[in-house]
């Protein structure tokens, strides 16, 4: 039940879009509009800096922003911190699915498991992981061992509770059938509890993916371990603000890159649930 | 086993697991006898010193006080956007992609800009980072909320003429309600790791402030203190906050449906 907000904004049939109505764009304009309101607020950006309403040494125009992001992707260093980000957003969330998933179908199984840990998770679970950075600073340090385990504490909790969910869900009349046709244990999680929980699953995979990332820039940022995040804090301490905001732009990138293909993933290891297969039609 | 002695012992389990939890907490703090891992009887003294409530006024308030004003300007802003956007898929297609792109941003890359943009580190640009990050979960769940939406209920209001103002009053908002109400769940959640992280960032108070601070002095005892202090609020806001919910949605029929209660 707490997880509804995410729980809804996972798996929400679409709706069909209605054949006929009167002030529904057309196709054309399914892409072009997006396209022109891009334009339009780079457009506004570029102006907002020319004009002077911010000063340009506080917010870069745009056309400078892009060329210093554009110079940077020429580097090999940009691409190196763009892939020590990438390893601890993907080594985070690995070790968190490794754990949540498991440790979810256990105690989402058993009643008296789920109910002997629930006041501790129930606690463990809105405490935001920031609170570790300094004690992962002065314990761990300023290495990759911080960065992962930031990351994957955070990832797996959201994965936790959704597994849990989605193991619970599964319909018990099903349960039953199998096991009064005698199927084992371990067929029944394979065959009935596992695909039951899986849209489940794969909806606290995306949260998960989502919060890994940003642990991870969290940990580069806060501190030092080497990726974009500390390269945006070397731009800010020598008040190099067209790296900064290009830096920026670059993290937003990595956001909705990470977050399409998970979305992508999503889709295809669920091809054949309805919520899923409503979405071609 | 009968059903009664299988139960009771599952409410001891409920109990007795966090107390074991917590008296293994303290064994292990002990016999490790680290500068690291302070035992919990000392951090628990050193939570009642500072918080209970010294320091409270100091840094507690000032955070609390943040959390409440980012949150709610996100929450007003989440819902006056989210209806417009929801309602019409003009404005959809013209809003998607820069919602799409921003809630997509890790918010640590904004911290830094937004001390540039805004040349402060005090309470407006924390206000405005812990709001511009809380808003995206109350504008999608509005969104989302005015979509689904059953048709006929606004056009049989339309075809009354209902003027448009008191159809969103009457019907959109009431209806998107829940969904609303959810999406003010994830962002209340949202703003404590904001509100930390900012303090955490750069400030001269908050409870972001004192984690840093005792960092830098590698002073572990307070340290743990604010840890199980933003433990603390992170879970008090949640529980403050299902319980406004139960009463402000106590009318609404599918949450009482999904609540066993």
């Amino acid at each position: 039940m707490v997880v509804r907000g995410e729980v809804a904004r996972g798996t929400t049939v679409p709706e069909k879009a209605p054949a006929a109505r009167t002030n529904r764009p057309s196709r054309a304009a399914d892409i072009l509009v997006p396209v022109l309101s891009i334009l339009g607020a780079l457009v506004l950006w570029e102006a907002v800096s020319r004009a002077g309403l911010i000063s340009t040494n506080d917010l870069p125009s745009m056309t400078t922003t892009m060329q210093e992001l554009w110079s940077m992707m020429q580097t090999a260093t940009f691409w190196k911190d763009f892939a020590y980000t990438v390893r601890g957003w993907a080594l985070g969330l690995l070790i968190a699915t490794v754990l949540a998933v498991p440790i979810g179908i256990v105690l989402g199984s058993s009643e008296l498991a789920g109910r002997a840990f629930r006041v501790p998770i129930e606690f463990l679970r809105p405490i935001p992981s920031a609170v570790l950075i300094p004690l992962l600073f002065l314990t761990l340090g300023t290495s990759l061992k911080s960065e992962v385990f930031l990351a994957a504490f955070g990832a797996f909790w959201p994965l936790l509770v959704q597994t849990i969910y989605g193991v619970r869900d599964v319909d018990p009349i099903a349960l039953d059938t199998a096991r009064c046709f005698g199927v084992g244990r371990l067929e029944r999680l394979r065959r009935i509890t596992l695909p039951s929980a899986l849209p489940y699953i794969m909806t606290g995979v995306r949260i998960s993916s989502t919060v890994s990332l940003i642990l991870a820039f969290t940990a580069e940022l806060f501190m030092g371990t080497p990726g974009l995040g500390q390269a945006m804090n070397y731009a800010q301490a020598y008040g190099l603000n067209d790296q900064l905001y290009a830096l920026a732009i670059a993290a937003g990138f990595l956001g909705l890159a990470v977050h399409f293909a998970m979305t992508a993933l999503e889709r295809r290891v669920l091809h054949w649930h309805p919520s899923q297969r409503l979405e071609a039609v | 086993m009968s059903r009664r002695v299988y139960s009771s012992i599952a409410v001891g389990a409920e109990i007795l697991v966090p107390l074991l939890i917590l008296a293994l907490w303290q064994l292990w703090t002990v016999q490790a006898d680290s500068d690291h891992f302070p035992r919990l009887s000392t951090i628990l003294v050193e939570f009642k010193d500072m918080w209970l409530f010294s320091e409270f006024s100091t840094h507690v308030v000032p955070s609390l006080v943040r959390i409440s004003l980012g949150f709610g300007i996100a929450v007003v802003a989440g819902i006056a956007l989210g209806i417009p956007i929801g309602l019409s898929e003009w404005t959809r297609k013209l809003a998607m992609p820069h919602i799409e792109y921003w809630r997509a941003m890790p918010p640590p890359a904004l911290l830094p800009i937004s001390i540039v943009l805004l040349h402060d580190i005090g309470d407006k640009q924390k206000v405005a980072f812990i709001a511009f990050f809380c808003l995206f979960p109350v504008l999608l769940n509005t969104i989302d909320g005015v979509r689904s939406i059953d048709r006929t209920l606004v056009d049989t209001a339309r075809s009354y003429r209902i003027p448009r103002r008191e159809r969103i009053r009457r019907i959109v908002l009431p209806a998107a309600l829940p969904q609303i109400v959810a999406g003010m769940r994830t962002s209340l959640a949202l703003a404590v790791i904001m509100m930390v992280l900012a303090e955490y960032f750069s400030s001269t108070s908050g409870v972001g402030y004192v984690l840093l601070i005792s960092k830098n002095t590698f002073e572990m005892g307070p340290m743990w203190a604010a840890i199980l202090l933003i433990g603390l609020l992170g879970y008090v806001l949640n529980l403050a906050f299902l319980l406004a919910e139960r009463r402000a949605l106590a009318w609404h029929r599918g949450w009482r449906a999904s609540t066993p209660l």
